[in-house]
């Protein structure tokens, strides 16, 4: 809609030659200034410049939908517009289970099991519906070269004996799934582009990313000294689009870093004095989500995966459709199994945090 | 207009005498937790444009949701009775969720208006949350031009559907933060937008609701957060909202209006939609 051509656009004659004659080509050449530059740029009144904005702003603005049809379309498209993840209480607590067309976060730190995660995602999406998946293909995007083929096929052979037990299904569901392996930010860029299309026209029904973080270390420190622009800002942008425009669920995982001063936590008025005191706790005990605010705000669903107390935990740290609740969950041969079905109540600070207490075997 | 029915001095001027009878006449809209309502003066007001910022997860499109759907409270449960206008740039709007604050807002109704099943028919089938989710209008952007035609547009579409009283904007900050690299321009650019936001609000008697995220800005020799888009568009709004987490409670903070003093109140986010939060009074929920 933003490149939309005035050509095509049909305006009254005159403004049509006007924008042309000036080299205002598409909708965000005209959009983009202000009025007052406008008039600048095509030499005329206030009158004429606020008319070419109004039919050129018409024309690029999306049509409007009531949320009743909206509402309709959903249930007209059937699935119930989720991925169950065979984890009762996950799935319950997200409303059916990992939403299509939104993005999802899964955050944690290394070795908690997020690609293991993944891995029984990819598996559920390529089962075909009688046995709950999505019967279609999935494109793994896997940056850290953590894909395991054999650890996918023990995971579908323990959860779904019955199913995997029959000839030549796991080489179906194997061959369902399209990994790749990106060695630098261009050539994930790159693969992205080309796969809009792809997506629409192989039934792709899950596009993983595995992990996001990764690929900021795969960038060369170029000098971008000052800018405070995200390096993964077009990737979001295109990955959440991706997601509408296919309706299909997309996953990305996260990494996590230890805090830094960098990390504001307050807002100015809040900064009263109580600081000093949980500074040197936080900074010891607590991890951040990678990539930042800017990317927690653009994400739907962000699950926590973290450790405390001697168990593992997956928190759903932040949903439209529920509040924020936590699962013990352990790692065994079938996949991730949660240990409880009865989500623990999390509020406060504990929804954003992520701890991890592991093992440290140099400690003992 | 004037009420001495002298020629006025300046043409397009307004006493302040009939403006105060103008700002005590003017609606509010309730954010279904009375603490809320309490610290911006009765609720959301119309003719003002208000900013709603706080960290991801805090609930901001959770009251935008909350909001598009309280504006539609018949008028005689004490609502406004009007239409929303949902301007979604993230994709965070779930229809599901829209539909559950419908069911929460009508129940809430029903236990305030306990007679109210004895209405005619066509009371009732006002309060369906299919009725209510036909009342928002939206619209999904995906680039910041599209979010400056949408708002152009509005003029006309605001002409054609004189019923809305409410017009959400969920981002404001999203496109602009990702997809604009000339910084000065879209300072221009936002002063605009905000400029012919407020001339809707108070041409069409409605409210305009920004919701912003956060960014962090080093202040007094620290990192502190901050709703994003920099210092000029701060200026932008008449009233800042500002929500939180203050230990284990989510809190709203109004941190700029033209008449009242800066104050905070807890809330809570239910199954029902906004809500006062439990711990705060004993006192029960009122929507209205």
């Amino acid at each position: 809609m933003a490149n939309r051509p005035v050509s095509e656009m049909r305006l009254p004659p005159h403004l049509a030659h006007l924008l042309a004659a000036r080299r205002l080509t598409t909708a965000k050449d005209v959009l983009s200034l202000p009025e007052v530059e406008l008039m600048a740029v095509l030499d005329a009144g206030l009158p004429t410049a606020r008319a070419a904005v109004a039919h050129v702003s018409e024309v690029a603005c999306p049509p409007c939908q009531t949320a009743l049809a909206l509402l309709e379309e959903r249930a007209r498209l059937g699935g119930g517009g989720r991925l169950a993840t065979t984890l009762v209480g996950l799935d319950e607590a997200l409303g059916g289970g990992i939403p299509l067309g939104k993005l999802t976060e899964v955050v944690g730190p290394s070795g908690i099991g997020k690609t293991q995660f993944c891995l029984k995602l990819a598996l559920l999406a390529a089962l075909p519906e009688c046995y709950g998946g999505l019967n279609g293909r999935v494109v793994y995007i896997d940056t850290e070269s953590k894909f395991s083929s054999r650890r996918m096929i023990e995971i579908g052979q323990n959860s779904f004996p019955q199913i995997f037990r029959q000839e030549g299904l796991a080489q179906k569901m194997a061959g369902r799934i399209l990994v790749m392996r990106p060695t630098s930010l261009a050539d994930f860029t790159k693969s992205l582009e080309q796969m809009k299309v792809t997506l629409l026209q192989h039934d792709v029904k899950l596009l993983l990313v595995d992990s996001m973080a990764a690929l900021t270390s795969l960038e060369n420190e170029k000098a971008t000294a000052g800018s405070r622009q995200h390096p993964l800002r077009w990737a979001l942008s295109f990955l959440k689009s991706i997601a509408e425009f296919s309706r299909i669920p997309v996953v990305v995982t996260n990494q996590v870093r230890s805090q830094s001063n960098d990390d504001g936590h307050h807002f100015s008025f809040e900064v009263d004095g109580k600081d000093d005191a949980n500074c040197a706790e936080r900074f010891d005990s607590h991890l951040v989500a990678a990539l930042g605010v800017q990317w927690a705000h653009a994400v739907t669903i962000r699950l926590v995966f973290e450790s405390h107390s001697g168990h593992r935990f997956i928190k759903v740290a932040k949903s439209p459709m529920s509040p924020a609740v936590a699962f013990p969950f352990s790692v065994e041969s079938s996949g991730i199994t949660l240990l409880s079905d009865e989500g623990i109540d999390v509020t406060g600070p504990d929804i954003t945090s992520i701890r991890c207490q592991g093992q440290n075997i140099l400690a003992r | 207009m004037a009420s001495s029915g002298d020629p006025p001095l300046l043409a397009g001027a307004q006493n302040a005498w009939d403006m105060l009878s103008d700002e005590q006449s003017q609606k509010h809209i309730t954010t279904g937790s009375g603490g809320i309502n309490n610290i911006l003066g009765g609720g959301i007001h119309c003719k003002e444009v208000t900013e709603i910022g706080g960290v991801p997860g805090v609930g901001k499109t959770q009251l935008g949701i909350q909001l598009a759907i309280n504006v539609q409270i018949p008028v005689e449960y004490g609502g406004l009775g009007g239409k929303a206008v949902y301007i979604d740039t993230e994709g965070s709007f779930m229809v599901e969720r829209a539909y559950q604050i419908a069911e929460g807002c009508i129940s809430d109704i029903l236990e305030h208006f306990p007679h109210s099943h004895e209405k005619t028919s066509s009371g009732q089938g006002k309060l369906q949350p299919e009725h209510f989710l036909a009342g928002i209008y939206y619209f999904r952007i995906c680039s910041y031009t599209e979010q400056i035609a949408v708002i152009n547009y509005l003029e006309k579409f605001l002409g054609e559907h004189k019923d809305v009283r409410i017009v959400i904007i969920d981002s404001v900050t999203f496109h602009f933060r990702q997809d604009f690299d000339d910084l000065a321009l879209r300072t221009r650019v936002l002063s605009g937008l905000s400029l012919k936001l407020m001339k809707l609000s108070k041409a069409y008697n409605l409210a305009v609701v920004l919701l912003n995220q956060v960014t962090t800005k080093f202040t007094e020799g620290s990192f502190q957060l901050t709703l994003a888009l920099g210092d000029s568009w701060s200026h932008s709004c008449t009233n800042r909202l500002i929500l939180y987490w203050n230990g284990n409670e989510r809190y709203a903070y109004l941190d700029k209006s033209p008449s009242l003093p800066v104050a905070s109140s807890p809330y809570a986010v239910t199954g029902k939609g906004v809500r006062d939060s439990v711990s705060s009074n004993g006192k029960r929920v009122r929507v209205m």
